[in-house]
């Protein structure tokens, strides 16, 4: 290869000759390859129950790729769609008792009870949670967690003494009970161990032994020992109870269907069997089963094993439940405890609903279980009760609250099978009996809230009334709120409702009641009031709050609050600007949670599609979002981090003051201030400020006043002050070319000379910073130098420096950097050959509007082509000393092509230097075969086609000789 | 070698009426063959009674022990000397349940003094060498149902007055009740309903006691005894006033048959309404009922 120096001459086109775009003939879509399509199909005779599909591969040049993925069987989905995979499958074969429960007993129960009513399961948990205890609980079992003796035996008289040793002899052979003394935790530990051992018994055919437990189980809801535990302890039990009778129940099912073996058809019981199906020795079976509950000589255990497996009964009697039920719920009046009795009727309300149809004779029982309750509700108030009470030390309010599961249950299981003129009636009853308060409570939760909402004012009246009573009227007041949150009642209703809640509400005395309420009730405020009534109302809040400190014990409450209010405030900037709202964020101290509430009322600012103009609701933002910018600091994960930028930038695209630029900029003035720790806020912001500076000149027409110039200049200023802070080089550059446009853009020559001075200063940095992936920088800095270079084509030379002194800076700085990999400054180098080229032209291809670039400067002087000739020819040979050092490669090859491109494009070819360079590059290109030839046809023969619309005679000589 | 031998009864309550077929299959289950010199079956019946030791000593007691009742007695040859072959061999039975001349059939019973016991009895006989197979199955024997007479309902109020001894030391109450037949069918359950109207002190718990009282007769005496069968709770703890509380419970089988009385021996049933307070106190109303077989 040539070493000497070639020289440099630029062909300078003649501009006037019209240049057509010059077409060339398409083969082929470039989009459109040829692609290989994964169609799968299943093996033939493989297994079906294996699912696997097989891969086959067949070219379809026609058939788009997504398109097929879309339309045709994706191997995942028809996966799903045929059959259960095999892990499933497994597991539902080994059905364990939770399976059978949850696939088949909850299935049917679903199909037969379809009242609305919660299901005990979604209640289970709250119950769970609510009722515990720190006392110690007594557990009565024997050693081996077997159950009490309930053999009927004679007790007092005479038995042959024989007989009498040998039942000693069993008793001690099962161990004998002992009374143990257990936490909560260990409670719930040995009832669930129960649980299992009743389920093992029952599996490895101990059916007595799973009675025994079952009925040792029933007989610990008798016990009321630790009062306040009950409801959980009725939870944890009825829970075993229900698998109980769910074994009982499969069993006879599983029974019924071998009996019919000896039969030509083996039949399979099906879900509406009719008692005449089932045949006799399963009847048998069952039977026996409700003689031996029927011995059990004490009433608890005997009324809930017998619950528990009344289901069983219709394989006796044709869905002859009602009878059934009726009965129980009679029999329960003979349970003494009233808490006991109230959660017997509930079980059996539980379990009538799962067994009855909805019809009205067939659940009399729930009307019957509730007047019940009615009939014996003064035996909550009873002096026997209050000792028990006095011994336990729990206060009657606590002993009220005790029933609302029980009763709630109950009530709405009432309320979903009566209708509306019978709910009014109970309504009355409740209404007459003394001490109503618990009553009136079970009626708002149970009751749809259209019953409710309607009669709001009626019952607040009753509410009124009941303040002076046991039972907690906060709680009262929140289960009202929560019905007339989910249907608003009556327009003409609502002030007064408001008035007289809040009236109740601000005498609560215990804050904890107080704010339960308020978090309830301030959701209703919200909906349905305006911003005055609100503000009141949030100031009432603060008022009890801030007292003594004590909304420090009420975070999560007064996150409730602010939670509510911006969710259904439908004005947010009348929220923002309202006198209570800040006040009530400054409640919270605890930092963490501040940033957290803080958060939450950003993200649902920047959710809904809202500018803002007003200097105090732009205040109150700066002021949210300098609370999350300070909670930043060293230990802040990077995505929280993250998540703060996404929301400041967003807070600060909600402000615009629309033409009043300068508070515009002002208010992005005061932001870099409040929010200087986050780089990409700060980009946000530099970005910000240069589309006003855009827009200024949009709206001057390009022509700036003295007021709006010093107006851009000013902006130019803040993005030179504000970029320098942001730390990564990367978005330095971006930033610092951008506003140098936007600054040359806006005949701010001076700030946009000074700008692409930074970025040469800045631009050695790039290579400090350490690298995600290497090569990442390299790539990079191409992209953006040719970025560059197509803006510095456009800026004219400064007086006072010599010709094209940017662009020799940024030269000389690219010489010397130490590039990851080699060839990257040919690369440059290549594009810069193409910049320069284009500077002697004698009329650039494109300008800054009102900008005088170099063409109308120079005016295509000679001295000044031949400078830049000068310097042509020093790239050039830059660009064959690089090639050398990149040795013989597919990468030099290109590049090799490419210069070839640029000199015919570019060069003289008049010249001879010029043109032997174009066939010894030519050749280099070949050399190493890589180049498509294709490619390179088609590339000679746009040549061709150039030089003939130039009508440049050297040019088609040159391309001429390229030969392969 | 391993043989089992089992009865099954054809219907699977094991009950039967009398003039109705007693009908089943013997099976026998070998490894090899088996030689037997027979094959037999007996059908019995028989009420067994004791005297119990309270009322005469235990010496006696043994002594006099009464002679069972023998109610039914069918002997049947199945098969003569021979061999079974090996695997599980089904003998089909069928035999006509009928009384010993001047015998009735009373249903089956199992108390303390009084026992009527039915049982099929199979047996193989083999050559003196290895023990003979026996294998006993009980059954039951129900009379058939009549058809239901009028219930006789009683009321009755309970309150320290009307104790028997005077009411001492009991605490002031009242118990009005029903019962709703003191006639009852053993198929039935046992019905009526307490109201508990004033009560000075907490009741502790309300008790159902299901009492049998068996009398049994000889030459040299009799016997009386009555012994509990079951007791069930029907209040606990301290039941609400001026509610209804059902009375309901099911007659035990077996341990229950229609009241029976016979020049020997007699079985009657009596149900006590146990109250106990919560000092302890316990109050015992009697009454005797009438258990029958009805529809």
């Amino acid at each position: 290869m040539n070493t000497t120096p070639t020289q440099w001459t630029t062909y300078i086109k003649n501009t006037n000759i019209y240049q057509p775009a010059i077409a060339t003939e398409a083969f082929e879509h470039p989009l459109k390859s040829t692609t290989i399509d994964r169609i799968p199909r299943r093996i033939l005779g493989s297994q079906p129950s294996t699912g696997r599909s097989s891969p086959i591969f067949t070219p379809s040049v026609f058939l788009e790729p997504l398109c097929s993925a879309l339309e045709g069987v994706d191997p995942l989905s028809q996966f799903m769609k045929e059959e259960i995979d095999p892990l499933s499958q497994m597991a539902v074969e080994l059905s364990t008792v939770d399976s059978i429960f949850d696939s088949e007993g909850n299935k049917r129960k679903i199909s037969k009870s379809n009242l609305e009513i919660e299901s005990w399961d979604s209640r289970k948990h709250s119950i769970l949670s609510k009722y515990t205890t720190s006392e110690k609980l007594s557990i009565v079992t024997s050693f081996i967690n077997e159950g009490e003796r309930v053999v009927v035996k004679a007790q007092n008289m005479s038995v042959d003494k024989v007989q009498h040793r040998l039942e000693q002899l069993d008793y001690f052979e099962e161990g004998s009970q002992r009374k143990l003394d257990l936490t909560q935790a260990e409670y719930v530990n040995r009832i669930d161990q129960l649980n299992k051992e009743l389920v093992s018994a029952w599996h490895s055919e101990h059916r007595v032994k799973a009675l025994k437990i079952a009925i040792q189980c029933a007989k610990l809801l008798a016990d009321t020992d630790v009062i306040q535990f009950y409801p959980s302890k009725f939870v944890l039990i009825t829970d075993i109870l229900d698998i109980f009778g769910q074994l009982v129940y499969e069993r006879l099912r599983v029974k019924a269907n071998y009996c019919k073996q000896g039969s030509k058809i083996v039949t399979v019981l099906p879900p509406d069997f009719t008692s005449d199906m089932v045949p006799e020795s399963a009847k048998e079976t069952c039977r026996n089963w409700f003689y031996k509950i029927a011995s059990i000589r004490e009433l608890i255990p005997r009324l809930y094993v017998e619950m528990a497996i009344l289901k069983s009964y219709s394989f006796l009697t044709s869905s002859e439940f009602s009878a059934a039920l009726l009965r129980l719920t009679r029999m329960i009046r003979g349970i003494g405890n009233p808490l006991v009795a109230a959660y017997a009727r509930c079980y059996i309300c539980r379990v009538g609903i799962t067994v009855t149809t909805t019809s009205n004779s067939d659940s009399n029982y729930l009307k019957e279980n509730f007047n019940d309750f009615l009939g014996c509700y003064n035996q909550l108030f009873s002096s026997f009760v209050q000792e028990e009470l006095k011994i336990q030390r729990v206060p009657v309010a606590t002993y009220l609250t005790l029933f609302m599961p029980a009763l709630e249950f109950i009530l709405q299981a009432v309320a979903c099978t009566v209708p509306e003129s019978v709910l009014v009636g109970i309504l009355k009853q409740c209404e007459q009996i003394d001490n109503s308060a618990l009553l009136i409570n079970t009626i708002i939760v149970s009751f749809k809230p259209t019953f409710i909402s309607v009669r709001a004012v009626e019952i607040l009246e009753k509410i009124k009334r009941c303040i002076k009573q046991d039972f907690p009227v906060y709680i009262l007041l929140s289960n009202l709120g929560y019905s007339i949150n989910s249907c608003p009642p009556p327009a003409e209703h609502r002030k007064q409702i408001l008035g007289d809640v809040w009236n109740i509400i601000s005498q609560l005395g215990d804050p904890e009641q107080y704010i339960n309420c308020a978090e309830i009730w301030i959701q209703y405020v919200v909906q349905y009031f305006s911003s005055r009534e609100l503000n009141i109302i949030l100031g009432n809040v603060i008022e009890h709050m801030s007292r003594k400190r004590i909304y420090e014990n009420f975070y999560p409450q007064l996150k409730n609050v602010v939670q509510k209010v911006i969710s259904f405030t439908q004005d947010f900037e009348t929220l923002l600007a309202m006198d209570s709202f800040l006040p009530l964020i400054d409640l919270f101290q605890r930092e963490n949670v501040k940033v957290e509430v803080c958060k939450s009322i950003l993200i649902t600012c920047i959710s809904i599609q809202m500018q803002t103009s007003d200097p105090v609701i732009t205040n109150s933002l700066i002021f949210l979002c300098s609370v999350l910018h300070d909670s930043i600091n060293a230990l802040t994960v990077d995505d929280e981090r993250r998540q703060i930028a996404e929301i400041l930038c967003n807070v600060v695209r909600r402000v615009d003051y629309g033409r009043d630029f300068e508070q515009q900029l002002s208010f992005y003035v005061e932001a870099r201030g409040a929010f200087s720790n986050l780089d990409s806020v700060l980009t946000q912001l530099v970005q910000c400020v240069n589309t006003l500076a855009t827009n200024t000149k949009r709206i001057v027409n390009g022509f700036h006043s003295k007021k709006t110039a010093a107006f851009v200049r000013a902006c130019a200023a803040y993005c030179f002050i504000t970029i320098p802070s942001i730390k990564s080089v990367h978005t330095r550059l971006e930033l610092y070319l951008l506003s140098g446009r936007v600054a040359l853009s806006n005949n701010c020559l001076g700030q946009a000379d000074s700008f692409f001075k930074t970025i040469l200063t800045t631009l050695s940095e790039l290579y400090l910073e350490t690298e995600e992936k290497p090569g990442n920088t390299d790539c990079f800095l191409i992209s953006y130098i040719n970025n560059l270079l197509s803006v510095l084509v456009v800026v004219p030379d400064s007086p006072d420096r010599g010709v094209l002194s940017l662009t020799k800076a940024l030269l000389n700085i690219l010489k010397n950097f130490n590039y990851k990999q080699i060839g990257t400054l040919a690369q440059i180098y290549v594009n810069v050959l193409d910049m320069l080229s284009t500077m002697v032209q004698e009329s650039y291809p494109y300008h800054v509007d009102r900008v005088e670039s170099n063409d109308s400067l120079y005016g295509s002087d000679p001295k000044f082509i031949s400078e830049v000739d000068k310097m042509c020819s020093i790239i050039l040979g830059e660009i064959l000393n690089q090639l050398k050092l990149i040795g013989p490669c597919n990468h030099q090859s290109s590049i090799a092509f490419e210069l070839l491109l640029r000199i015919i494009i570019r060069g003289d070819m008049s010249k001879n230097s010029l043109s032997n360079l174009t066939q010894n590059l030519w050749l280099l290109s070949l050399k190493n075969g890589n180049l498509s030839t294709k490619y390179l046809a088609a590339t000679k023969k746009h040549l061709e086609y150039y030089g003939k619309a130039l009508n440049n005679p050297y040019l088609l000589e040159t391309v001429e000789k390229l030969k392969f | 070698m391993s043989i089992s031998l089992d009865i099954k009864f054809k219907r699977v309550d094991k009950v039967y009426q009398e003039g109705e077929n007693v009908t089943g299959i013997i099976i026998i289950q070998c490894n090899n063959n088996l030689k037997h010199d027979g094959i037999a079956l007996t059908m019995e019946g028989a009420v067994n009674l004791q005297v119990s030791s309270k009322n005469v000593g235990i010496l006696e007691a043994f002594y006099n022990a009464v002679k069972p009742i023998q109610l039914l007695h069918v002997v049947c040859e199945v098969s003569g000397p021979g061999r079974l072959p090996n695997g599980c061999t089904e003998i089909p039975f069928e035999l006509p349940l009928q009384s010993r001349p001047n015998r009735t059939l009373y249903e089956t019973y199992h108390g303390v003094y009084v026992n009527i016991i039915y049982s099929i009895r199979c047996e193989i006989k083999r050559s003196f060498l290895s023990k003979d197979l026996l294998k006993g199955q009980q059954f039951l024997v129900q009379y058939k149902p009549k058809k239901p007479e009028p219930p006789r309902p009683i009321s009755f109020n309970i309150s320290p007055a009307s104790l028997s001894i005077g009411g001492a030391g009991a605490p002031d109450f009242l118990l009005k009740g029903k019962l709703d037949s003191a006639r009852c069918s053993v198929s039935k359950p046992f019905t009526g309903h307490l109201i508990l109207e004033r009560c000075e002190v907490p009741i502790r718990s309300l008790e159902l006691q299901l009492v049998r009282v068996e009398t049994c007769g000889c030459a040299e005496g009799y016997s009386r005894d009555a012994t509990e069968i079951q007791n069930i709770q029907i209040g606990d703890g301290n039941i609400p006033h001026n509610v209804p509380i059902p009375i309901y419970m099911i007659f035990p089988r077996l341990f229950t048959c229609p009241t029976l009385i016979t020049p020997n021996f007699k079985i009657e049933f009596e149900v006590n309404i146990v109250i106990v307070f919560y000092n302890d106190h316990l109050v015992t109303e009697n009454f005797p009922i009438i258990l029958t077989r009805e529809l």
